[in-house]
């Protein structure tokens, strides 16, 4: 592959709630066994590239050892490898990043060093599949300076937490704007970009020189009259998952069958660190319907509709109902769980009631766990 | 040069014709366990819990899976620059090139192996037994007795021992006798095929007994060692200790994983067992779907019902139908309205639709009473079952079958179908 990866797994958003307060974005799980940052790594893995850079900045400590082996998505080899990027502190720098372009400026060596002739931006947030060789070919063709990739949203779908693009007939980006309060087009950015490596080199560092440090607002849009910017529309599964509600949404997603052969039957793979737990298990009085049980789980009553996460312990006569179950949470007896996330390793006592009224209730507790 | 204090040779080459057509294409070692795992990773998990990071892994017979399994390994943390995994199988030397004919045979034939560690003590082990065994604590007690040959035991029933070789002891733990299978035991400790040796005292012996034919520890080298006046000590060992060697205890130790709190617990923190998993994703449990007491594996997908199961990993079971009693193993597809009754299903098979396993009365297997007993339907890995057909107790199925295989379309107690090469 011609190409290095770049994932930006720096961000927070204050959509996520509490969600955020432990983890960066990107190592949010997802899907019963996996983080976030997965997708794109192997994407990436699949797609053959085989250098690739993390860049994290926020509350990345969850993150960095969900990243502590490369080899769970078959990086660490002689050529190439899984680099993480945290900010430092360097003889002519002691800022954090200050954006996204910043993150990319402030490791502009890793860029300058590299071989490969292109670069393969993704934002680590994102639940997707796809070949970048089929993006870099789409690239080449249409002699792209700068390929964003794209996805047209459902109408009626409120599009103001995005990018919004419109694209002339030969898919060329004519505007591109940052989440607009009111838009005309139901074509977003799916935060996967590609450039040519001393395209984006010259960028950054013109930008740098601007003290501007925002990759979509201080280059792309800013750019965008002046370089050939290209829009690639991917027809399959994409979902940003930096707000509650599409977080819980996306999960919920894996519950439909097209979602599931999707993601976990149909090649390229998944992959995603190995936690050697046992099976789950189900004791006398469990009822399981329509949900996803990760392993290690142990469950003794009613569960439906919902994602359980691994290692979550489920007591006797609790009904959890349309909830996603973080890692490693404890629900002691008698707990009713309804229209809910709950945070991982929470201790949940027993005879207590959770319930989302008109939305997804995040819980938050903070109990402490006695293990025998 | 290179020095490890102990190293552990793990036999992996046996057979276990006990278990019929589930080992008719893989090692005993290799053969799935507890929804999950395969049984060599509870030794092989053992020996890096236990600090040994140097195994050598003797294989002989059907070793694909076994050695795919391995790898360099990875999921046991056995990958290392010095000692780590190693399989070892038989190899032509310049004259006197045989197979492994005994278990002290195969481990003479190794004898550079070990050499090039320069160990201090060797660890035998069987890779044949589901057990969590910490062998530092047996070392300790081997050390403290300045023992040249530490044999682990367990105390059994008096009525089991004479199913077993029996240590008689004194009370320091001296070994004084040994009985095999002796038909009046003197005493209920029983020899679990798991050796300490200081290495000196096991290279001298191996090469004194090399001409042996089909030289064995338990009936040469540990009586070697005795009659040359070595001290041998018996390490009691009391927990949890299953020799799957029979498809009736294979099929047990399986479903008393399902009880409450096992005694065979999985879900402990401490002391992780370790394998290797390709399938991660969670599995999915449809609206219809019923299971409860059972135990089911990663990437599974249950449309129908479940009760008291063991179900490995990517196994899809089709709506309205209900298995009960039974052990499902890895990526094996099972229709609709099939009903599945106290059966080991192995690797990737293909139940059809509407299939009856397990009915009728029972009735003694035609092809060998000894090994499909139990009242259990076995079934070989890959195999096909063809819709609408019946298959009794006591029963075995192997390889490819249609239609025209169950003439009646039915297969009756104690009878066996076997379409695969080298099945026994």
């Amino acid at each position: 592959m011609k190409a290095v990866g770049i994932i930006l797994a720096g961000g927070n958003n204050s959509r996520m709630q509490e969600l955020s307060n432990k983890r960066a974005i990107a190592a949010m799980p997802v899907g019963g066994s996996y983080r976030s940052i997965d997708f794109a790594l192997s994407n990436m893995s699949n797609s053959h590239i085989q250098t690739v850079a993390v860049l994290t900045q926020y509350s990345a400590r969850s993150l960095n050892e969900h990243l502590s082996s490369s080899k769970w998505w078959d990086f660490g080899r002689k050529q190439g490898g899984l680099y993480v990027f945290n900010p430092t502190v360097t003889v002519d720098n002691s800022w954090w990043y200050r954006g996204t372009a910043d993150a990319m400026y402030q490791n502009i060596n890793f860029l300058k060093r590299r071989h490969e002739p292109y670069v393969i931006i993704s934002s680590g947030d994102c639940v997707y599949k796809l070949d970048f060789n089929e993006v870099l070919d789409y690239h080449i063709s249409k002699k792209a300076d700068i390929t964003v990739v794209c996805k047209d949203m459902e109408p009626g779908i409120d599009v103001s937490r995005y990018g919004v693009i419109r694209m002339n007939e030969d898919a060329r980006v004519v505007e591109f704007e940052e989440k607009p309060m009111v838009s005309h087009s139901n074509t977003i950015s799916a935060g996967i970009y590609i450039v040519r490596r001393r395209q984006l080199i010259e960028m950054l560092e013109r930008s740098a020189d601007e003290d501007r440090w925002d990759f979509v607002t201080d280059i792309l849009i800013r750019y965008k009259n002046m370089k050939r910017i290209f829009g690639y529309k991917m027809k399959e599964y994409w979902s940003n998952i930096a707000s509650v509600d599409s977080y819980y949404q996306t999960n919920m997603d894996f519950l439909k069958p097209e979602v599931r052969r999707y993601f976990f039957r149909e090649e390229p793979t998944i992959y995603s660190k190995v936690d050697d737990l046992p099976p789950a298990k189900y004791n006398a009085g469990s009822d399981v319907r329509n949900s996803l049980i990760a392993s290690g789980c142990i469950i003794n009553s009613k569960v439906e509709n919902s994602v359980l996460f691994k290692k979550v312990f489920v007591g006797k006569n609790c009904v959890i109902k349309n909830s996603v179950i973080l890692n490693d949470v404890y629900i002691g007896d008698n707990t009713h769980i309804e229209n809910c996330i709950v945070e991982s390793r929470d201790t949940l006592k027993a005879n207590t009631y959770y319930c989302g009224e008109n939305e997804i209730k995040v819980v938050y507790e903070n109990n402490e766990r006695y293990v025998l | 040069m290179i020095r490890k204090e102990m190293i552990a040779m793990l036999l992996a080459g046996g057979q276990g014709s006990r278990l019929g057509v589930l080992t008719a294409r893989v090692a005993k070692p290799a053969v799935a366990f507890g929804g999950k795992y395969r049984i060599i990773d509870f030794p092989l998990s053992n020996c890096i819990n236990s600090g040994i990071d140097t195994v050598g892994v003797l294989t002989q017979y059907q070793p694909l899976r076994l050695n795919t399994h391995i790898g360099i390994g990875i999921p046991w943390d056995l990958d290392r620059n010095n000692g780590g995994v190693t399989v070892l199988p038989p190899y032509e030397k310049s004259d006197n090139s045989e197979w492994y004919t005994g278990t002290a045979n195969a481990i003479y034939q190794n004898m550079n192996y070990m050499e090039q560690y320069h160990p201090e003590y060797v660890l035998i082990l069987s890779g044949d037994h589901i057990y969590k065994m910490d062998y530092e604590v047996m070392l300790d007690f081997h050390k403290e007795n300045q023992a040249d040959v530490t044999i682990a035991t367990m105390p059994v029933s008096m009525e089991e021992a004479s199913r077993f070789g029996i240590v008689i002891a004194d009370e320091e733990k001296k070994i004084l006798e040994f009985e095999e299978k002796p038909e009046h035991p003197r005493s209920n400790l029983a020899s679990m095929g798991i050796y300490i040796f200081s290495w000196k005292v096991l290279k001298e012996a191996l090469i004194a007994m090399k001409d042996q034919k089909s030289c064995d520890f338990g009936k040469h080298i540990i009586p070697y060692c005795h009659e040359g006046g070595k001290r041998l000590f018996a390490y009691e060992y009391n927990g949890y200790w299953k020799d799957v060697g029979t498809l009736g205890s294979y099929w047990e130790a399986n479903m008393e994983l399902i009880d409450l709190i096992p005694e065979f617990n999985l879900y402990e923190e401490y002391w992780k067992i370790y394998t290797k998993s390709d399938i991660i994703e969670p599995q999915y449990l449809s609206s219809e779907s019923v299971v409860e007491r059972s135990i089911i594996g990663e990437g599974s997908e249950i449309l129908g019902e479940v009760h008291s199961s063991v179900l490995g990993a990517g196994v899809s079971i089709g709506k309205g139908s209900v298995v009960r009693d039974s052990i499902i193993m890895k990526g094996t597809c099972i229709g609709e309205n099939v009903m599945i009754d106290k059966a080991i299903v192995a690797e990737n098979c293909v139940i059809g639709d509407r299939v009856r396993i397990g009915v009728g009365e029972e009735a003694p297997n035609q092809f060998n009473e000894k090994v499909y007993a139990f009242g259990l339907v076995t079934i070989g890995e890959d195999s096909v079952i063809p819709s609408d057909v019946s298959i009794g107790k006591n029963t075995a199925v192997s390889g490819v079958t249609t239609k025209e295989d169950y003439p009646t379309g039915t297969l009756f107690s104690g009878e066996v179908i076997i379409k695969a090469g080298d099945a026994e």
